[in-house]
């Protein structure tokens, strides 16, 4: 069955024309759009648009919408970006590392890497000297990290992580 | 700064799972009425906590199979102008964020495309060819996952 998903996936992709592409890129930037806003910016109907979308949830293209969360306003100053080497030495060193990392409260991102970089940790702390706690009692002492490098964000310049479709 | 409680909470993982949920079907599950839920989505809204939405789509199903994460540091600091280089590189349309950041690197990017070959193309014709960039790495993403953080 994954198999027959992911062909019907391809050949949707391959099958995709300009109104579906001009659909996803017009939701891309402007998600809450109202199906009427939607037609009128495509120059399409409100009907036609409604099915497209359908179509596209369906093959599994167009998966939903999550709101996004502003941490600062929640009073999380700081994000801090860790990038981990673990000891590759250890054979579950990549499950044990990410099963400890999900238990801590402050990361938000856990991303995993073929590179230089294993392991790479998104962490959100109030200020700096809440950050040097968590650093200490929860990131330190994590299992298997061989290295870890930090990198503070100051600004994000782009962030809508758009598809060029 | 504003404080949440444990519904406060709970609403804002739902909308994080599906921001398509209305105030009632959300109300319905945590035992809250229509109007109770809206005002405190509206709160949540007003104070800046939820800034907006995204669209999840499967890039893969798109034709992007490959992202990857550069980390990029600017050659010649103090020649080069921050701002010609966030302009420029914002504008590539597979770089997906770009952040600014303190450290090893200067600016961490996010980059989609629909193989190596497509990536190296990016990487060789509109990365490397950036006003000031210097130094460049890179590390393909295998896998992602985004936690509740502190709202879990």
């Amino acid at each position: 069955m994954p198999c027959l998903f992911l062909k019907n996936a391809i050949l949707v992709n391959f099958m995709l024309d300009d109104l579906d592409r001009r659909i996803l890129r017009h939701l891309q930037a402007e998600p809450s759009l109202s199906g009427a806003e939607l037609a009128e910016r495509c120059r399409s109907t409100q009907g036609v648009c409604g099915r497209r979308i359908e179509k596209m949830q369906a093959a599994g293209i167009i998966e939903g919408q999550e709101a996004v969360i502003d941490w600062t306003a929640l009073g999380y100053a700081v994000e801090v970006s860790l990038r981990v080497t673990l000891d590759k030495t250890q054979a579950r060193a990549f499950d044990e590392f990410t099963e400890a990392a999900r238990e801590v409260g402050e990361v938000i991102e856990l991303q995993t890497f073929l590179g230089r970089v294993d392991v790479r940790l998104s962490v959100l702390a109030q200020d700096m000297s809440h950050y040097q706690q968590v650093y200490r009692d929860r990131i330190l002492t994590l299992p298997h990290i061989a290295d870890i490098e930090a990198l503070m964000h100051i600004a994000r310049v782009k962030q809508d992580e758009a598809l060029p479709i | 700064m504003i404080e949440l409680d444990e519904i406060d909470r709970r609403i804002l993982r739902a909308l994080r799972q599906d921001a398509t949920q209305s105030a009632g079907a959300l109300g319905r599950k945590f035992g809250l009425s229509q109007p109770a839920t809206w005002r405190r989505i509206k709160r949540l809204e007003d104070a800046g906590v939820i800034k907006g939405r995204r669209l999840r789509l499967n890039a893969e199903a798109l034709g992007f199979g490959v992202t990857v994460f550069l980390g990029v540091k600017l050659a010649r600091k103090g020649q080069v102008s921050l701002e010609d280089f966030e302009r420029a590189v914002s504008a590539i349309p597979e770089v997906q964020t770009v952040e600014h950041v303190l450290g090893l690197y200067d600016y961490r990017l996010r980059v989609v495309a629909r193989d190596l070959a497509d990536f190296e193309r990016v990487l060789r014709r509109r990365v490397m060819t950036l006003p000031g960039a210097g130094e460049v790495e890179a590390n393909v993403l295998l896998s992602e996952e985004r936690l509740p953080g502190p709202i879990g």
